[in-house]
């Protein structure tokens, strides 16, 4: 019993982090119908971020992520200047190769300079142990700040201009640029911020398991399978859905073998997709 | 043979057969090797094509039928003793029939959301190999070099391959011209502009699409039996290389998508562009960063591809390049 | 009776956006559809041809139930029509569209005579200098007459035509009228929604008046035009029926 309780808390505590990861996905999803292939190596780099900060400037990890969350928000708004914002009304696989080339280019040059081989954050803030299970302090810290994270984005969403105006292209991108919203601002504070989401995540991810720049890759796939759970274009259904893929990571192993993780939760991204696209939660249209 | 006169059919062909003819001259191995990878890119790419150029359906996950298909024949070889002829052929049976599977379910989903699942199936299927025992799970399998024999040596089996390779990539493309001069094409196309108006006109859209599917994903089964029959070994993580997916899409978008020449120029350029990176001094260790940036001004600046892009520049070569 | 609409109602969320519209209609009729903006007339169109699934009643085409059918079984049976917001297939050349039309259309040609039946109807459209360019490229008269074409390509039996007149000159407006009677002539049958009044009771044998997705009134033109419901339903305006009966004069 307390051994599935673990599971499940490991579970958890993995599951937020992965929201925020999913949760840059599918903002930019939602307001620009983009999928942003260069969302995996993006997650990389921030793993690197925290991991540089940590090492090279001896930054604690997690004040680490304030910088990594800064150059991850800058970053995404060069991005979008210089390859999304040609291609958004373009068909699909233009928007989706112009993101792949930002992938290819950042793994390039992570390759170059960092070399495939494992890294990690040698950081610890000892075990916290309640009702039989026993955590690393670090998990539950970086679940604390995802949780922080969703908060914040969710304020600045719903209270503030910029974020309403993000909402408003959202919803009708021609209808909030006659109501006099910028929308090729919006858009690229959108893009940014989608990205510096994915930033943060790795970094997170950064101080609970070792890495490579290849690592983010296997993240977006699951933003992929969480952004589907949680509905696309739903930031908050990303949370959800990352909760979701944290209890199936967590306990199906405590049935069967780990390899059948994959399977099970890329079989149920394409029934998903297929049966429920509007996500579990969404409305039908 | 009216087809066979026509400039758009011919001049592809002709590519191809250069590019199977130049190890010949050579008589190098090595020559072998480069064209056996530009003759697979150009009749993977143009596989593709059929889907994604005529259709116009994204498929990010193509690799899937070269993987399944490879899977199947290898097993086919190394563990039932078929010969290489009709292991490929089943590769092929296997890949179409799980297009038409799938083709009858995520079909329905358009835009990003079929790219999605496709990506979803490739990974959901390399997962599953990991874990089926028959396939050698995650370690794959490896050929018995014994069966060389039966081919009369490694040598010759080699040959025998590459040939094998360069008479498929000739019939991908011949397939893809009658595609495309085809009724059955022109419906394809009206359900790349509209599937809706195309549905309005009578394009029965869910049946043509399905068939492209099948159509497109036959021959990279078969080519993934030639290609792992040729390389020794499989196992899940070549087999369903996402990456390689990728690569298709960016050759397809190189040469001009919707075009029979396009693919098969973009899949040469792309593999010539590659071997010249991987081999200069100076690009090795960016290749990737070259590849990526030549990729995004293509995307940016040439959507239509090379071929698309001298079509709209000379209306003259309209007639010349399909 | 080539079509026949029953009890037909067709709700989206809480809007009902046709409610019970019942008509038949027999063959070589032109029959005119009109009502005010927001009516329901397209969405009448699209519960005809299979667009969508009407959420009650039933509609038969030439005896035979299409009710939600996909839209290609209308197609094939011999229903074709043209859309309001005119939807060209882009990149291919305006000769390509036409043969899409007569290739998936009632007769399912083979590509050789789909191309005749194209030069034919490109021909008799006014599109046959135009063949070679892209759909993409043509403005928007000729859009429509793209639509038509590629209707008329499918030789159907049943044509719906969706404002075809909007957006056109005077010239062009007298220019499609008199199409429109030619394909009447060929045997064609056909219901047009249409805007311009003049037009449609010109044209009409038989007019639908769509108000809020009721049928308020149906009958010859004459009668249409005089019934007080209409009038009133239709622009409040107490003078349309002298002003409809005076256009049709000219």
């Amino acid at each position: 019993m307390s051994q599935l309780l673990q599971y499940l808390a490991d579970g958890l505590l993995i599951g937020v982090v992965y929201g925020i990861a999913a949760m840059g996905l599918t903002l930019i999803f939602g307001v620009m119908s983009v999928i942003n292939l260069a969302h995996g190596p993006i997650i990389a780099l921030g793993m690197f971020g925290v991991y540089l900060c940590f090492t090279v400037l001896g930054l604690n990890p997690f004040i680490a992520l304030i910088l990594v969350a800064a150059l991850g928000l800058l970053l995404g708004l060069i991005i979008y200047i210089v390859a999304v914002h040609r291609v958004l009304n373009a068909p699909h696989l233009s928007s989706l190769l112009a993101t792949f080339s930002v992938n290819m280019i950042i793994i390039g040059i992570g390759t170059t300079i960092w070399s495939t081989s494992f890294r990690n954050v040698d950081y610890s803030l000892g075990t916290l142990q309640a009702a039989g299970i026993s955590l690393p302090a670090t998990r539950v810290a970086a679940a604390l700040i995802a949780l922080l994270v969703t908060g914040v984005l969710y304020w600045f969403l719903y209270r503030t201009r910029p974020g309403k105006n993000i909402r408003a292209v959202a919803n009708n991108r021609t209808a909030a640029e006659l109501m006099g919203i910028p929308s090729t601002r919006v858009l690229a504070l959108s893009f940014g911020i989608g990205t510096m989401l994915a930033a943060i995540a790795g970094g997170l991810i950064g101080t609970i398991l070792p890495f490579t720049i290849l690592s983010g890759g296997v993240y977006e796939l699951k933003s992929f399978v969480i952004v589907v759970l949680g509905g696309l274009g739903n930031p908050l259904g990303a949370l959800v859905g990352g909760l979701i893929l944290g209890l199936i990571e967590g306990v199906i192993p405590a049935f069967t073998s780990v390899g059948w993780v994959p399977v099970f939760e890329f079989v149920l991204f394409v029934l998903l997709l297929l049966l429920r696209p509007q996500g579990l939660f969404g409305a039908k249209k | 043979m009216k087809t066979l006169r026509s400039p758009g059919l011919w001049l592809p062909l002709l590519l191809v057969a250069a590019f199977a003819v130049y190890p010949l001259i050579t008589g190098s191995a090595s020559t072998r090797e480069s064209m056996f990878t530009v003759l697979m890119s150009v009749a993977l790419a143009s596989s593709l094509n059929i889907l994604l150029g005529y259709t116009g359906y994204v498929s990010f996950g193509h690799i899937v039928f070269f993987g399944l298909g490879g899977y199947v024949g290898f097993y086919l070889i190394d563990e039932q003793g078929w010969h290489l002829f009709p292991a490929a052929l089943l590769g092929g049976v296997a890949a179409g029939l799980l297009a038409l599977l799938l083709g009858l379910s995520i079909l329905r989903l358009r835009g990003a959301y079929f790219a999605l699942a496709t990506i979803g199936i490739n990974e959901a299927m390399k997962a599953f190999a990991k874990q089926f025992a028959l396939f050698g799970g995650p370690n794959g399998m490896e050929l018995n070099f014994a069966i060389y024999r039966g081919y009369g040596g490694a040598n010759a089996a080699l040959w025998l391959v590459f040939w094998s390779l360069a008479v498929l990539a000739l019939v991908v493309i011949f397939v893809s011209f009658k595609v495309k001069k085809s009724k059955f094409g022109l419906g394809l196309m009206a359900i790349r502009e509209d599937e809706d108006a195309a549905e309005v006109m009578g394009v029965v859209a869910p049946r043509a699409k399905t068939w492209a599917y099948v159509l497109s994903a036959i021959f990279p089964g078969m080519i993934g039996v030639l290609f792992f029959f040729k390389n020794g070994v499989i196992e899940p993580e070549s087999a369903f290389r996402l990456h390689l997916s990728i690569e298709l899409l960016v050759m397809v978008m190189l040469g001009g998508q919707g075009t029979v020449l396009g693919p098969a120029l973009g899949g040469a350029a792309y593999q010539s562009l590659r071997r010249t990176l991987l081999t200069s001094p100076m690009f090795r260790d960016i290749q990737l960063v070259v590849a990526g940036v030549l990729l995004l001004l293509i995307v940016l600046f040439i959507p239509s591809g090379a071929v698309g892009w001298l079509r709209s520049r000379w209306a003259a070569l309209r007639r010349v390049l399909e | 009776m080539i079509l026949q609409v029953n009890n037909v109602t067709k709700q989206f969320g809480g809007l009902t956006a046709v409610k019970n519209v019942t008509f038949d209609l027999p063959p070589g009729q032109i029959l005119g559809l009109i009502g005010p903006n927001g009516a329901g007339k397209t969405t009448l169109f699209n519960c005809i041809n299979g667009v969508y699934t009407p959420t009650r009643g039933k509609v038969s085409f030439r005896g035979e139930d299409i009710t939600g059918a996909p839209t290609y079984r209308a197609a094939r049976l011999g229903l074709a029509r043209t859309h309001q917001i005119v939807r060209p297939l882009n990149e291919l050349t305006v000769r390509e569209n036409v043969i899409v039309g007569a290739c998936y259309g009632r007769e399912g040609l083979g590509l050789a005579k789909a191309e005749h039946v194209a030069d034919e109807v490109l021909a008799f459209v006014g599109l046959a200098a135009r063949a070679n360019l892209l759909a993409g490229s043509l403005n928007v008269a000729q859009k429509k007459r793209l639509e038509m074409a590629r209707a008329l390509a499918a030789r159907p039996y049943l044509l719906l035509l969706d404002e075809v007149l909007a957006g056109l000159n005077t010239a062009e407006v007298s220019g499609m009228i008199a199409t429109i009677r030619q394909i009447r002539e060929q045997g064609v049958t056909i219901i047009m929604i249409e805007h311009i009044m003049h037009a449609v009771m010109n044209l009409s044998d038989r007019i639908i008046v769509l108000n809020y997705g009721e049928m308020i009134a149906a009958g010859t033109p004459e009668e249409v035009s005089q019934n007080p419901q209409v009038i009133e339903a239709y622009l409040g305006d107490p003078e349309l029926a002298a002003r409809l009966l005076e256009e049709e004069k000219r």
